[in-house]
């Protein structure tokens, strides 16, 4: 925490119980409940219904926990970002002690529980990622190296390989490649989204990409992890992870990404921000190439992890290759 | 010694809210733990049948 006098002093209107609700990013939490699943339900192994529940609400309390502990910390840049400005503890609605509180206590009940009720390697894999995300990602790298988005997306990487373990009480190969879907998937989508939010990461001396290396090497490295990132999404489909539904999404949305990847490559995307767009999809007509690689990204994920699932759960045998 | 201003009516309807919301979480934590218990151990103990 820098600039502690950025950060409004609490309001006077006291905290509701909705506002520690929105300090867990109930998005953000939907999204790893949606790829833990995934790895949970992939890794083919029987466990009682009631404790893979208990091990989905551990890893969604943790990354509730994360969230909490990020915004305790980042309170102070929160407060001069658009994207950021109105959440609870940037706006002065929740005091940073009581967002530390509830990070730490919503942590050791998620480790614990997840440690007692599940087994030992699902709980050290939530700890290192809570640990990972809180400590390595939102108190170091965020604010040291435009490679901080890249190195940090390890955390929102390992929900998937947290369910397989889960249910199985391993992490093989196909879970980890699960994570590096995740895991490469994360800069095309964090650059593409800083591209028309870089005076916001400038203003507050977050060093985004776009920020330290400029529009034009951010697109190009874009491009770049959008072919590894392709070549990773279609790799389930041959490594006995994913079938036939899976290989169509992953190569028909694929293409689709590459193409997006490819015009935003090409545009002048960052070059010139406008600083009167006030809302997140509001970008000048040059940054709306980022904002639809950005927003496709979203539902890319989402397809590929929704592929898989929908392989295990619903589509018969007779479809796998 | 410091004197605390008076609680407004919002202040006190908020605080009241938090407080039941802990109270709910708290319950239900307890009643998650006495699930987990339940579940780990009939999934310990092998079906007997008659």
């Amino acid at each position: 925490m820098t600039d502690a006098a950025a950060i409004p002093a609490p309001t006077a209107a006291p905290a509701r119980w909705q506002d520690f609700i929105v300090l867990l990013k109930p998005r953000v939490m939907s999204l790893v409940v949606f790829t833990a699943l995934t790895g949970l339900v992939c890794a083919r192994a029987p466990m009682n219904p009631v404790l893979a529940g208990v091990a989905i609400l551990c890893i969604a309390v943790g990354a509730g926990a994360s969230a909490s502990l990020n915004m305790w910390y980042d309170a102070d840049i929160d407060a001069q970002m658009r994207r950021t400005r109105h959440r609870p503890v940037a706006s002065g609605r929740v005091q940073g002690a009581d967002a530390l509180a509830l990070g730490i206590i919503l942590s050791l009940f998620s480790v614990g529980m997840m440690g007692l009720a599940i087994n030992l390697l699902a709980a050290a894999l939530l700890a290192f990622t809570i640990v990972f995300y809180a400590v390595v990602y939102t108190i170091w790298l965020k604010r040291s190296t435009p490679q901080n988005i890249v190195i940090g997306g390890l955390a929102g990487a390992l929900p998937p390989v947290i369910g397989w373990a889960a249910a199985s009480g391993t992490a093989p190969l196909n879970a980890w490649l699960l994570c590096a879907i995740i895991f490469l998937w994360t800069p095309p989508h964090f650059w593409a989204l800083s591209l028309y939010t870089t005076s916001d990461y400038a203003k507050v001396g977050v060093p985004m990409m776009p920020v330290v290396r400029g529009a034009a090497s951010t697109r190009r490295q874009i491009l770049a992890y959008s072919v590894i990132f392709l070549a990773a999404a279609v790799a389930p489909a041959f490594t006995g992870l994913g079938g036939r539904v899976y290989l169509a999404v992953s190569g028909l949305g694929g293409l689709a990404f590459f193409a997006l990847a490819l015009r935003l490559f090409f545009s002048r995307a960052g070059d010139a921000v406008d600083e009167r767009a006030e809302g997140l999809y509001d970008v000048k007509p040059g940054a709306k190439h980022a904002r639809n690689l950005f927003a496709f990204s979203i539902a890319y994920l989402f397809l590929l992890f929704a592929a898989l699932l929908a392989e295990r759960l619903l589509v018969l045998p007779v479809l796998r290759p | 010694m410091s004197i605390r201003p008076p609680e407004s009516d919002e202040a006190a309807k908020a605080r009241r809210r938090r407080s039941i919301a802990i109270a709910i979480t708290l319950g239900a934590f307890v009643i998650l733990v006495f699930v987990v218990t339940v579940a780990r151990i009939k999934s310990h103990v092998p079906f007997q049948p008659y």
